[in-house]
This record gives C-alpha cells, sequence and structure tokens, in this order.
C-alpha cells in the first residue's frame, strides 16, 4: 500500500457554537477513489472544502502530498496547487470564455507562456468532449457542458487529487450522465478523487470506498459492495433505505 | 362518408393580393396605430407637440434665426442697430473664445495648451477604439506619460535632479518632520504636567530621527556630489537609470529571464531621456506658467480629466477596503467614505483652498488649482467607492471560491475575476458620477479659479460687449459645450456596456 496522499487527522470544525465537524479521520490513497454521502447538513461540503483551505478548522490537520495544513492554515497556496475543485454550481468565470476559464490559472499561477497554456487547455477540453466551444462563455452553454468545463478547468492546473462537491445535483438528469462518464473516465486513468454524491451508481462503479457521514462524524466507510449489501450502523441502514427506494 | 367529403376542399382560383383595409405603414399608419390610437395618446401627443413647439421653436429662433452673427462689440447686437429683437449675439462668443478656452494664459504660450489638447486627442482615442491594438502601452502613455508631459508643457519649468535627488529629498523631507516632531514634544514637556513622559517620547523620536538621517547619507551625499557637479540632471538620470533598471532586471528574473523587464525599462528610459532633452527640462524647460493665469475650458478639462483618471482607482480601493476583513482597513475605509458623503462639494473645495495650507508643514505649500484638484478626486473617489461597492456585492462568493481553488491569490482573484465582472455591472452608476463630477468642476470657480464658467461669468463685465442678450448667449454657448462632452460620455459607456456584457446574450 502506497502512503496516504491525503491524511486527515482529529479534524474538527465549529461555526460559532454549532460543532459542524467531530474528530475526522480519513486517510486516502494515491489513486483511490472516495465517494463522501450522508444526509443534508452532515457536513459533507465543510470536510471537503476543509481539504484544499476553502474554510478554516481548529483543531486536527490534514496533510496533503506531505504538504501540512494545519488550523493556522500556512501552506494555503501550495495545497491549493496540487487540489483542484469542482462545485455543485459550476462557478465558471462568466465574463471569460471557455478557453480561457482554462488557461486564466496556469497563466496567472504557473506563469505558464499562454500559447502552451492554450494548448494544454485544448488537451483537456478534448477530453471532456467540447473543444469545438472553447470560445463560447459560459452562460451560451448547457449545464452539464459547464460542468464538464469546470472539470477541464481544474484539470489544467495538474492536480494529484480531485475534489468534486454534489457535481450534478443541478443539473437535469439526461446532463447527470455525461458529467458522470467524464468523471469514470478520470477515475479510469487514476486520478485520485474524493465526490460528495448522491448517485448511489456511480459509487457503485467507481468508488474504493463509500464513507457515510451523519451529524458531521463519519459514521460508516467501507467497499462499495459491503457498504451497500450490508450497512451495519443503524443511520446508514435508514439513509440507504430512503435513498434506493 | 358525407362528412368527410364536404369537409375536404380544393381550392379553384388563387386569390390575388390586396391591400390591407387600414393603413398601418407608413406616416399614416404611425400616426393611428402609434399617436392616436387611444384617448390617452392622443391626449399625449398633443401635450408632446406643445411642448416641442414651446422649447424647440423659440430655442432654434434665438440660437439662429434672430441671431446676429457678426460685428466688432457690442453695438452690432443692439435692437436698435440691427432692426429687429436679436437673439444670440454670437460675435461676442467670438471675441471672448480664447478667454474662455485658455482663461488668462499668455497669448504667447497657448500653442502649449493646444498642444496639450492635441496629444490628449491622439492618445485617447486609439485607447476608446477596441478594434485598435497595444492597449497596453497606449494605456500606459496616456495615463503615466501623459500627465507629466502635459504638467511641463501647462505649467513649465524643468528639472534640478531626478529619481535620485528625489528620493534623497523626499526622505530628508520625512526625517525632518520626525526630528521637527521630537522637538516640538521636547519644548512642550518643559511646560506639561506630564513632563517627563514627553520627554522621554521626545527624545526617542529625535533618536530615531538622527538614526535615519546617519542611515541616508550615503545617499544625500552622492545627492550633493552630483548636484556640485555640472551637468546634474543627467548624471542624476544615468545614475537613476541604472539602479532601476538592475532592479527590473533582479525581479523580471534575472539571467534566466529577466531580459524583457530589463529591455522594456532601458525603453522607458530612453523614452525619458528624449522627452526631458526635446522638452529642454534640463535647461530650465519653458517659461512657467502659474496656474492661477489658467482658466476656462482647460481648467475645466484639466480638474474634469484628472478627477475621472483618479476617482476611480481611489473609489475601487476605498470599496475593497470596506469589505476587507481586517478591521483597521475597513473602519478607515468606511469612516473616509462616510466623511466625504457626508460635506458638500462645496466645503470640501474651501477647506482645501483655505484651511488645509494651515494643517501642513511651513515649508510645504501646495498649489492652488492641485488642492481642488486632490479635494475633488478624494470627494468623487468616496462616491465611485459606493458604486463599486455595489458591484462588488452583485459577485457571488463561488467566484472567488473557484478562483482561490484554483490558487490564485487573493490580488489575482480580485483583479482577474471580481473586479472586472463588478466593474461591468456599475458602468452606468460610474458613468453618471464622472458626468457629475464633469459639472460639478464648475464650482472650483468659488475658490478663485476660472474655468468655463468661471470665464464666461468674467466676460459678462466687459463693457465693450455688455448687451441684453450677451448673458443668455453665454449661458447657451456653455451649455451646448457641457451638453456635448456629456453627451459623448454617456453614449461611449453605452457602447462599452454593450460590448463588455457581450456574455450576457446567448
Ligand atoms: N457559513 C456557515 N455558518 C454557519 N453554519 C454553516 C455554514 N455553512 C454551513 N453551515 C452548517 O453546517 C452544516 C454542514 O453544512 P454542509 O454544507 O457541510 O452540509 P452538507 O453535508 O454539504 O449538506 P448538503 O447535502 O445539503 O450540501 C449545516 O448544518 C449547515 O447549516
Ligand atoms: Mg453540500
Amino acid at each position: 500500500m502506497s502512503d496516504p496522499i491525503v491524511k486527515i487527522s482529529g479534524l474538527n470544525k465549529w461555526y460559532g457554537d454549532f460543532h459542524v465537524l467531530r474528530d475526522i479521520d480519513l486517510d486516502v490513497r494515491k489513486g483511490e477513489r472516495i465517494v463522501i454521502c450522508g444526509p443534508s447538513g452532515s457536513g459533507k461540503s465543510t470536510l471537503i472544502r476543509c481539504i484544499n483551505a476553502l474554510e478554516e478548522f481548529q483543531e486536527g490537520e490534514i496533510v496533503v502530498d506531505g504538504i501540512e495544513l494545519g488550523p493556522n492554515l500556512k501552506h494555503i497556496d501550495a495545497v491549493r496547487r496540487e487540489v483542484g475543485m469542482v462545485f455543485q454550481s459550476f462557478n465558471l468565470f462568466p465574463h471569460l470564455t471557455v478557453l480561457d476559464n482554462c488557461t486564466l490559472a496556469p497563466i496567472w499561477v504557473r506563469n505558464i507562456p499562454k500559447r502552451d497554456a492554450e494548448a494544454t487547455a485544448m488537451k483537456f477540453l478534448e477530453r471532456v468532449k467540447i473543444p469545438h466551444q472553447a470560445n463560447k462563455f459560459p452562460g451560451q452553454m448547457s449545464g452539464g457542458q459547464q460542468q464538464r468545463v469546470a472539470i477541464a478547468r481544474a484539470l489544467t492546473m495538474n492536480p494529484k487529487v480531485m475534489l468534486f462537491d454534489e457535481p450534478t445535483s443541478a443539473l437535469d438528469p439526461e446532463m447527470v450522465k455525461e458529467v458522470l462518464d467524464t468523471m469514470v473516465d478520470l477515475a479510469g486513468e487514476g486520478m485520485t478523487m474524493l465526490v460528495v454524491t448522491h448517485e448511489m451508481g456511480f459509487a457503485r462503479e467507481v468508488a474504493n470506498r463509500v464513507v457515510f457521514m451523519d451529524a458531521g462524524q463519519i459514521i460508516e466507510a467501507n467497499t462499495p459492495n459491503e457498504f451497500f449489501a450490508a450497512p451495519q450502523h443503524a443511520r446508514t441502514k435508514l439513509f440507504l433505505s430512503q435513498i434506493l427506494r | 362518408m358525407s362528412d368527410i367529403a364536404s369537409s375536404s376542399f380544393v381550392r379553384q382560383d388563387l386569390l390575388t393580393e390586396r391591400p390591407a383595409p387600414v393603413k398601418t405603414t407608413g406616416f399614416v399608419g404611425l400616426m393611428r396605430t402609434r399617436l392616436f390610437n387611444s384617448p390617452t395618446n392622443i391626449l399625449l401627443t398633443i401635450v408632446g407637440a406643445l411642448l416641442l413647439w414651446f422649447t424647440i421653436v423659440p430655442s432654434v429662433r434665438f440660437l439662429m434665426v434672430d441671431a446676429v452673427w457678426s460685428g466688432k462689440d457690442r453695438a452690432a447686437c443692439l435692437t436698435e442697430n440691427a432692426g429687429f429683437a436679436v437673439g444670440a449675439c454670437w460675435p461676442y462668443i467670438q471675441a471672448k473664445l480664447p478667454q474662455l478656452i485658455y482663461g488668462f494664459y499668455p497669448e504667447a504660450e497657448r500653442w502649449r495648451v493646444n498642444l496639450t489638447f492635441v496629444l490628449a486627442v491622439v492618445l485617447l482615442v486609439p485607447l476608446l477604439v477596441p478594434r485598435l491594438p497595444a492597449k497596453g502601452l497606449n494605456a500606459s502613455l496616456f495615463f503615466v506619460a501623459f500627465p507629466v508631459v502635459a504638467f511641463f508643457l501647462l505649467h513649465g519649468g524643468g528639472i534640478k535632479g531626478f529619481g535620485l535627488s528625489w528620493t534623497a529629498g523626499l526622505l530628508e523631507l520625512f526625517d525632518d518632520s520626525i526630528i521637527g516632531a521630537g522637538q516640538a514634544l521636547l519644548s512642550s514637556s518643559k511646560t506639561s504636567a506630564v513632563g517627563p513622559l514627553l520627554w522621554l517620547v521626545g527624545n526617542f523620536i529625535v533618536l530615531v530621527g538622527t538614526a535615519i538621517h546617519w542611515l541616508i547619507l550615503p545617499l544625500t551625499w552622492l545627492r550633493d556630489q552630483i548636484q556640485g557637479a555640472g551637468q546634474s540632471v543627467w548624471t542624476d538620470f544615468a545614475v537613476t537609470a541604472a539602479v532601476v533598471c538592475l532592479i527590473a532586471f533582479g525581479l523580471g528574473g534575472g539571467l534566466r529571464a529577466g531580459g524583457r523587464a530589463l529591455a522594456s525599462s532601458i525603453f522607458a528610459f530612453v523614452a525619458i531621456a528624449a522627452v526631458i532633452k526635446l522638452m529642454g527640462l534640463d535647461r530650465g524647460g519653458l517659461p512657467v506658467v502659474a496656474t492661477n493665469l489658467w482658466g476656462g475650458l482647460l481648467v475645466t478639462l484639466v480638474v474634469s480629466v484628472t478627477g475621472i483618471v483618479t476617482s476611480l482607482p481611489i473609489g475601487v480601493a476605498l470599496a475593497l477596503g470596506r469589505r476587507s476583513t481586517i478591521p483597521l482597513i475597513r473602519i478607515f475605509s468606511i469612516a473616509f467614505i462616510e466623511f466625504w458623503r457626508g460635506v458638500p462639494l462645496i466645503t470640501v473645495l474651501f477647506f482645501a483652498t483655505y484651511m488645509l495650507p494651515l494643517f501642513l508643514p511651513g515649508n510645504f505649500s501646495v498649489d492652488g488649482l492641485v488642492r481642488a484638484l486632490i479635494g475633488i478626486a478624494l470627494f468623487t473617489g468616496a462616491y465611485q467607492a459606493e458604486n463599486v461597492r455595489g458591484g462588488l456585492a452583485a459577485i457571488p462568493r463561488g467566484q472567488g471560491e473557484a478562483a482561490a481553488a484554483l490558487g490564485l491569490s487573493w490580488w489575482k482573484t480580485t483583479s482577474l475575476i471580481v473586479l472586472p465582472q463588478a466593474l461591468r455591472h456599475v458602468i452606468p452608476n460610474l458613468v453618471n458620477s464622472f458626468i457629475s463630477l464633469f459639472k460639478d468642476t464648475s464650482l472650483v470657480s468659488i475658490v478663485a479659479l476660472f474655468d468655463l464658467l468661471g470665464s464666461l461669468r468674467a466676460s459678462f463685465s466687459d463693457p465693450k460687449w455688455s448687451t441684453p442678450s450677451t448673458a443668455f448667449t453665454g449661458f447657451a454657448f456653455a451649455g451646448v459645450i457641457y451638453f456635448i462632452f456629456c453627451f459623448g460620455m454617456s453614449r461611449y459607456s453605452l457602447f462599452v456596456e454593450h460590448r463588455l456584457n457581450a456574455h450576457r446574450r446567448n
């Protein structure tokens, strides 16, 4: 077994007096795909947003590829360069074309010359199957296309880990599939992925481990087969019975 | 069966085209469908027509039909001599035009004003036309080089040193004021109740000042050497250029990638040298024309262009400061904005002109025009800050988060993602403030600066041209000038808005 690329230990976070994350311990090995699920408000988004320091936390430690992220959030920039993120609401930059969305960070963060950045961006746009729309603005595309651009945009930075926060829950059913297909492809290429999703089909097909969260804690973590076939905890059973009706 | 048969139909003769029974096109159609199609519309049409009749017709009569177009003095514009009720007296404007444009700027030197206008237009027009290339160079020429050149053109005068002397002078001034403050404390410690404390603090400050004095001694010594030798400007220039080029080279990436930075800084210095040589700045430059001689459109444009160009960055900085998470910056921004928004511009101008000199250190005087400029820039900046803040508030939080997740720093996120979107949202508000700034420049006449309106009113008192219609003609003329500038800004902003919001149209 290789060393964990993301190592979360003793993570605790409060919003004011509200204890959102409680003693989270989670190791993610290189190339591993983890699906995080759980009822609404259980702290899934908060957890993965802590990994790339979009949220600060009060206790514990997160180590990403050997870079340590403590409560005082040193090394934020170094960590963010290793971690790509895809949001529920896409968050593309509406004033920039698709291509500029994808070249902005390589040019301004990695100081890559514009030409090279554009070539790389086109490569990734091809991978998510929208090379012909490179000069459109995000507002001129469908939700599924936008989300695929968002994935391509994150990939242009060559992240070692990709975080997905409910990437398909703002999409119509037909578009869900195109985005999930893209993510399956990505998984096939060996990307380390942490995915918050309620797409249990995706979890079964792609995940190495499914992590179930409730009330800010990890209740159960298991391989998809075990998880779906024989859930251990009462809350997991309840959740699965509701979601797999 | 019969049902189906009766509902089937085959046309025998094709119908020919025929005109609509009621005309809906052309002038008659327009009248019918848009102007007189309902009682309310009939009423509105009549009111509108009357309004036009009572405004347009008298204006045209006054400005054109009843106007006097040529003459030598007031006699031409008197009803007795003209033989009809005289409207606008254009020869008066013609005679006073130089004063309205240049104020009391000496006649022999007016080519300098014209040259500045020409330079401004030559640099501004390409900047405004999106199709033309080299926006970066163009913008730096207009926003950095042009103001300096314009200053030496309009004001005149030369330079005695360059970067090194200026830096040394500034540091010296700073140091002197520190020592001065320390000594003031020391002298007041003799009479105060908390004397020992003041004595201690005063001594400490004087000590710091002396330390700084020794620290900058090499610099001031070098300055004195350079000033002592002949050709002081060029020696200083060479030293400054060398130092700045080296720094640019170092920061630009040293031997590996610094070539570009080095080349552009060398280019900049060559350009600066050319300007210095061309304008003879090393030999005293052009004759000085004090700002109290400036007037007319010149002052209006100087004040408004400076105000427009400086107020936007001030506004952006304040708006960002107001949203900052650092309490000190936020409180300062809020206090600053609320203060300037809370006082009328007239008060600001009075304060800047008559009270500011009382607050500044003794040997430090600021030109009257500059004081007004600073006051207006800060005043408008506070307004622009609130406009910009409105735009910032309209940007979803996800934008900043997405940029941060990509590894962009706060500065890059702000300047590449947040501000471009925020400013697009508020172009109408920004231009609204620009337009009101342009018109508010006329308030500077209160503090003894003669802008367009001030010069105009000064010209009313000339007995040579005093006729019943002089004042009306003058105000009509000024109104047209103001309108042209404001309307131009308004139309251009619409164009920009349309263009920049391409992404919002599908
Ligand atoms: N900025 C905030 N301030 C205070 N409480 C917050 C904040 N953001 C989230 N919370 C609370 O923290 C809890 C966890 O939120 P989080 O967004 O992580 O849930 P989630 O598991 O992602 O839910 P969902 O499935 O609905 O996205 C929720 O109860 C939420 O109300
Ligand atoms: Mg969530």
